[in-house]
């Protein structure tokens, strides 16, 4: 009896499976022989022009069917929904396929083994632009790019020179962390304080590029407040980066920002921790406006204010350019405060009304050249 | 349809059938799973056999590109380092042992070969065997800590492998970025003498990362067949694997042959790592996170009913789950299918017992 019942459950699976096949594979054959059709249909009419080969009006008829453009992005391990760099990314390529009707695509590696292959894949594909966020993609998109110099190729926040199919995306985030440092310096004035922090992620020029902005931004606004700065040496340890926030609390820090990636949620769970026991301390956040991320009663945030890194945007602009044949190979991107790059998100709740206006002062003479932010540190000079 | 019957229902032959059903059940669980979710199964074998022969499918009378070479060899790309590890796992299963420390091996061993091919400038024919017996050594080095620790304090191997691991995975960050030249992610090239890939490789599969280490793989596979089935060793380590007590009895050596049986198992999975370093990547890498090759070496090993020709076959498997991934990805179809398909294979692997005996049942009802 037992057996029979494994036997009947057995071939229900797979009939069941069969017949799932079985329907898919009509629709597909629909579609199919629809595509056909129009391939006739498209073919006479270009008969009547020019007595052309049915092979070369069945290429430009598939070429017509599907969308004319296509995007790709490979991410690496984080992924699509990393509320970080790869979703910001994605979200840039998604809304240009929203707004162009442009095909979009994505590929998430599982190691960093994966990079070489999936962005292969695409190139294979015939994406008309492959996008690679993160400067782990540069030796993969370096090669790649030179299997196949035919396809393009966009990196972001990293300079792959010398391959004139690559266009190189940086962002000037110095000008970001000097209008939050801004903030925090006043901030710290106005609650009559005289300290504030900085923790970096890793130890490397990229990451004091935001160090120094900050630094210069809060000097600016009083040239006797102390800048804390310390670093977690990793993007990843979150543990290490509260126990450094907690430290430069103690030490008198009224605004911490970072630039730490993971690590800096540290920070901000330290900011949330005081907060909720009455204390006033800020934290700033980075890459994107971290406020949703600060709350910690159901309504305020412990986030002052956000340093956006807008990749979402360097990926909307530079697939627009390649949509318009303008793709700009070779070159390297500077998404700055002049083209919405960078800067301090449209909401900042917890910043007064006198520290925004002040921020958009430094803005205009930051975009106007009157002002040029330093992308070293003092330490570093 | 008799003779069909005797030959599922026969004990002898299960040893093949259970991991081939698991297969077919994995995969239709697998299915019924995208029907549900609203996928097409079709696009997950499309995926498979694109990623496996290089043949888009879709392709085929359409007048683009169907086949690509490139994806053959990335294929194997992705299959090579997994069968070293499964060989790992099933060697010390072999000895009742069951070593969840392949990772940290291989990493061990990715350390030593980065090292050993960075530092040292020796012609190609010298530095390749001392690159690839280096990272053996150094993977063999790590699993005989566990094996010695079993042998000696009886301290359960499971344990130490596990908190190996991370040990390793911290061990090898620290040294790799203290290797000159290296930066906070990766080191230095290797040595171009040091390395396994091959311009003549590179090029018959055009562009692809294949590379010599498939010679590595095939060693490996004949020394764990030889010494499991040919040695006076190997048939200890089978005696101590089957029953410990037994085998004491008759006077073999439990605990050295324990000790020895883990630094071999980690031998295999250091060879995995110079596979990577040497063949796929070609430097060293700081890694955030293990990367699961340990993991997947158990699940080969598993499938492969910790037999040589098994894991090699399981390998080549689960390699086609994982390198199809990225290809249905590019479908919008989600890879966690292929997952639930390779943890799916194991769970009917493990339930080999329910199924043995439903096949039996077969026979009595003629």
């Amino acid at each position: 009896m037992k057996k029979r019942i494994l036997a009947l459950l057995l071939t229900g699976v797979l009939v069941l499976g069969l017949a799932g096949c079985g329907e898919k594979e009509e629709e597909t054959k629909a579609a199919d022989t629809s595509t056909e059709e129009e391939t006739a249909d498209t073919s006479t009419e270009e008969e009547a022009a020019d007595t052309s080969t049915e092979e070369e009006t069945a290429d430009t008829s598939t070429e017509e069917e599907t969308v004319d453009f296509a995007v790709a992005l490979v991410t690496d391990t984080g992924g699509i929904d990393d509320k970080s760099f790869n979703q910001g990314t994605w979200e840039g390529v998604e809304r240009f396929g929203k707004d162009t009707g442009a095909e979009v695509s994505y590929a998430q590696s599982n190691s960093d083994a994966d990079y070489i292959p999936n962005l292969s894949t695409f190139a294979e594909e015939e994406y008309d632009l492959i996008i690679a966020p993160g400067f782990l993609f540069a030796d993969a998109i370096s090669e790649v790019a030179n299997n196949f110099p035919d396809q393009q190729f966009l990196i972001i926040d990293m300079v792959v020179g010398e391959r004139a199919n690559v266009a190189s995306a940086v962002f000037a985030e110095e000008q970001g962390s000097f209008l939050v440092g801004v903030a925090a310096g006043q901030a710290a004035v106005d609650a009559g304080k005289d300290a504030v922090g900085f923790i970096g992620g890793g130890d490397f020029d990229l990451i004091w590029k935001f160090e120094a902005g900050f630094e210069a931004g809060v000097k600016a606004v009083n040239a006797d407040i102390t800048v804390l700065s310390d670093y977690v040496g990793d993007f990843v340890d979150a543990g290490k980066g509260q126990s450094i926030a907690s430290k430069m609390y103690d030490e008198g820090a009224y605004v911490i920002y970072h630039a730490a990636g993971g690590a800096g949620n540290g920070l901000i769970k330290e900011a949330k921790d005081r907060r909720t026991n009455g204390e006033d301390v800020w934290a700033i956040g980075v890459d994107k406006d971290q406020y949703a991320d600060g709350v910690y009663d159901g309504e305020n945030s412990a986030i002052l204010t956000s340093m956006m890194k807008r990749v979402d945007v360097a990926a909307y602009i530079v697939s627009e350019q390649a949509l318009n044949g303008e793709f700009p190979g070779g070159e390297i991107l500077a998404f700055s405060l002049s083209n919405g790059g960078v800067g301090i998100p449209e909401e900042n709740p917890n910043l007064s009304s006198e520290i925004i206006a002040l921020c958009a002062d430094y803005e205009e003479k930051i975009k106007s050249e009157e002002l040029t932010v330093p992308t070293l540190p003092e330490r570093k000079q | 349809m008799e003779r069909f019957r005797n030959y599922l229902a026969n004990e002898k032959n299960h040893k093949i059938l259970i991991p081939i059903i698991a297969v077919i059940l994995g995969f239709l669980l697998g299915n019924i799973v995208m029907l549900i979710t609203g996928e097409n199964p079709i696009e997950l074998y499309k995926a498979l056999i694109q990623a496996v022969f290089g043949v888009k499918v879709d392709n085929i009378g359409t007048g683009k590109t169907v086949f690509v070479v490139r994806k053959v060899g990335e294929y194997f790309v992705y299959v090579m380092p997994i069968v070293l590890t499964g060989l790992s796992v099933a060697f010390a299963f072999r000895t009742g042992l069951f070593n969840i420390g392949a990772e940290g091996q291989l990493l061990m061993g990715a350390f030593a070969t980065t090292w050993l091919g960075i530092t040292l400038d020796l012609p190609a024919i010298i530095l390749i065997p001392i690159v690839v017996l280096g990272g053996a050594l150094a993977g063999g080095a790590w699993g005989f800590i566990p094996g010695y620790l079993k042998a000696k304090f009886n301290v359960h191997e499971v344990v130490v492998t596990i908190m190996l691991n991370y040990t390793a995975l911290h061990l090898t960050n620290f040294l790799m970025k203290e290797i000159p030249g290296s930066d906070s992610v990766k080191t230095a090239k290797l040595n171009e003498n040091a390395l396994l890939s091959s311009e003549m490789l590179r090029n018959l599969t055009s562009n692809s990362r294949f590379h010599f280490g498939f010679i590595i793989v095939i060693i490996a596979l004949v020394i764990f067949w030889y010494i499991i089935n040919k040695t006076t060793f190997g048939y200890e380590l089978k005696a101590v694997g089957y029953n410990p007590n037994a085998a004491e009895y008759a006077g073999m050596k439990v605990k050295r042959n324990a000790a020895l049986s883990m630094a071999i198992s980690g031998a295999f999975a250091g060879l995995a790592g110079v596979v990577l370093v040497a063949g796929t990547f070609g430097y060293g890498r700081v890694l955030s996170a293990a990367e699961g090759y340990g993991f997947d070496g158990i699940a080969v090993a598993l499938i492969g009913g910790n037999t040589a020709i098994g894991s090699l076959l399981s390998g080549l498997l689960l390699g086609s789950l994982n390198a199809a991934q990225p290809i249905m990805q590019g479908q919008g179809v989600p890879k966690a299918i292929t997952i639930i398909i390779s943890a799916s294979i194991i769970v009917f692997v493990a339930m080999q017992k329910g199924i043995s005996s439903s096949l039996k049942k077969l026979k009595g009802a003629k």
